[in-house]
């Protein structure tokens, strides 16, 4: 059969109803971000060790001679593989007495230790479209970084008792008309840094003590502030979708908690909900796996033998800031392009090995590199949706290249004959 | 010269281009700032023209935009030339902040440097 029923592997919101055409290679139904995952794109060739092609049995020797010698290697990316990778990821910290940090360290992770914190208000993106009559998007903005989200569950999709898009209410509260204000009822522009003002203004308000509020709050006049309580207030079922705007901006972590505060609230006259718009399509999983085996989601050091979690000091930025790893392992992540430079700094003069499907500026700095098969097309395995429903992704076309699972597997079977 | 806050983030662009980052598809989704129509007639810009963006953590090339954004901010996609003004510090919680740094940005004529020539600068 040419055509097959897919699971899309590009950002959180996993698509499992896109479709792949294996004899023209090209997909349909997916969104632009989808439809680029699921094409014919420039791979890495073959295993390499300083730009010499290796086999894969050499180049996962070299690897785990690397990380054995190390005194402490970072481990760090794991949000675009399958939670079966990550579990053997995992392990393999811990074998190697290394850092676990993954892509969450420097997206949503603020939300994480709000959590801890606060606890989340959560729910399933079904109940969103089935329920939800009022849509916060806040510092986020699905229509470029999940293009189908909308439609699916959150602004025009039919749900059960929210049938159309009439019926629900789309709030966007942003620093800058963004693509997604551009759909919505309503656009809240904040000025930068004053998110969590704002929602103590909020807070405030909704308690009934909206005297203390002043006539304006972070760019937003208190006449709109008092009309946005209003609406929260009102609605059936509220959803806060958050975003990057939110976690990192000024206050990060603070504002999440801020936020799950102002849904508690809201908890006492309606039914509310607070979710991140998870990025990656398995980076909710990158967190989860580590969670059930060592107790904590990312900024894991192993290095005393059993897990120790603290972000100032285990977050890959503040490890490689501190220049206190010796060797990293990468993997389906690019930290050389989306870390601060004082971090990329230590990356480039500490041995570097890469996993990976794709070259990226990673490769550039990357000793050893191992190229990988793709989750979702030619690899198959469990991923965790944004909002925590796992999904099988498939694998449909065939390949030479090993896939994460079998790298890892092999990787750590060297390390524990190295070790003995 | 004018001063600007900095913020980075997602564009549709930069997504779809970002497996395949030694591309000059990429190259183009993340080298260049938005700024407000405002300030793009006060620095005298013209399509095609390139800005130097300095905050106190680093400096850029990038080639100039009209954006949606408000007088005063500028908008670069999230990336490697983003990251090179952003403010790496963390306050604890090991995300750095990669929007809201204050800054500068002034008309230039030097070049926007390749994605490799950037990594060979830090």
């Amino acid at each position: 059969m040419a055509e097959e029923n897919i699971v899309c592997t590009f950002c959180g919101s996993v698509c499992d109803d896109g479709q792949f055409d294996t004899e023209k290679f090209k997909s349909k139904k997916l969104c632009k971000l989808g439809s680029s995952k699921f094409s014919k794109k420039e791979r890495i060739k073959a295993p390499m060790i300083d730009g010499k092609e290796v086999s894969y049995e050499e180049a996962i020797e070299k690897a785990a001679e690397i990380l054995v010698n190390a005194k402490k290697p970072l481990l760090y990316g794991w949000a675009s593989t399958v939670n079966e990778a990550i579990r053997l990821g995992v392990i393999l910290t811990e074998k190697v007495r290394g850092v676990y940090d993954q892509c969450a360290s420097v997206c949503h992770a603020p939300g994480t230790l709000a959590v801890i914190e606060e606890g989340l208000p959560g729910g399933s993106l079904g109940a969103v479209k089935n329920r939800a009559d009022v849509v916060i998007f806040w510092g986020s903005n699905p229509m470029e970084a999940h293009p189908r989200h909308g439609m699916r569950y959150s602004i025009s999709a039919k749900g059960l008792l929210i049938k159309d898009r009439k019926q629900r209410k789309v709030i966007v509260v942003d620093v800058r008309p963004t693509k997604t204000a551009k759909l919505a009822d309503e656009f809240v522009q904040i000025k930068p840094g004053y998110d969590y003002p704002i929602i103590s203004a909020l807070r405030a308000i909704i308690s009934g003590n909206a005297d203390a509020v002043p006539d304006e709050v972070g760019g937003v006049s208190k006449e709109k502030l008092v009309e946005l309580a209003e609406t929260m207030k009102n609605a059936k079922y509220g959803v806060i979708f958050y975003g990057l705007g939110v976690t990192q901006s000024r206050g990060r972590d603070r504002n999440i908690e801020n936020a799950v505060k102002l849904i508690q609230l809201l908890n006492r006259h309606t039914r509310w909900i607070i979710w991140p718009m998870r990025g990656h399509y398995n980076v909710v999983g990158a967190g989860e796996v580590p969670a059930w085996e060592a107790g904590y989601q990312y900024a894991i050091d192993f290095s005393r033998g059993y897990p120790r979690f603290s972000p100032a000091e285990f977050s890959a930025v503040e490890v490689l800031k501190r220049r206190d790893c010796d060797a990293a392992l990468i993997i389906a992540s690019d930290p050389v392009a989306h870390f601060p430079r004082t971090a990329v700094k230590h990356l480039k003069s500490i041995s570097v090995i890469q996993i990976d499907p794709f070259p990226n500026m990673t490769t550039l700095v990357a000793n050893v590199v191992i190229p990988s098969a793709v989750a979702g097309l030619e690899a198959e395995g469990t991923a965790y949706r944004m909002d925590g429903i796992p999904l099988r992704v498939k694998k449909i076309v065939e390949t030479n290249y090993w896939s994460d699972e079998q790298i890892l597997e092999k990787l750590l079977e060297k390390v524990e004959e190295l070790k003995r | 010269m004018l001063e600007v806050e900095v913020i980075s983030g997602r564009t549709l662009n930069q997504g779809a281009t970002v497996e395949e980052k030694l591309t000059d598809e990429y190259f183009n989704a993340v080298n260049y700032a938005e700024l407000n129509e405002e300030d793009w007639n006060a620095l005298g810009l013209q399509e095609g023209d390139r800005v130097k963006v300095k905050t106190e953590f680093g400096e850029v090339v990038v080639f100039a935009k009209k954006g949606d954004v408000p007088k005063g901010m500028i908008f670069i996609p999230m990336g490697p030339y983003a990251n090179m003004v952003i403010d790496p510090s963390t306050d604890g919680t090991g995300m750095p902040q990669f929007k809201g740094v204050k800054g500068t940005v002034e008309k230039t004529d030097e070049k926007v440097l390749s994605v490799k020539e950037l990594l060979e600068a830090i």
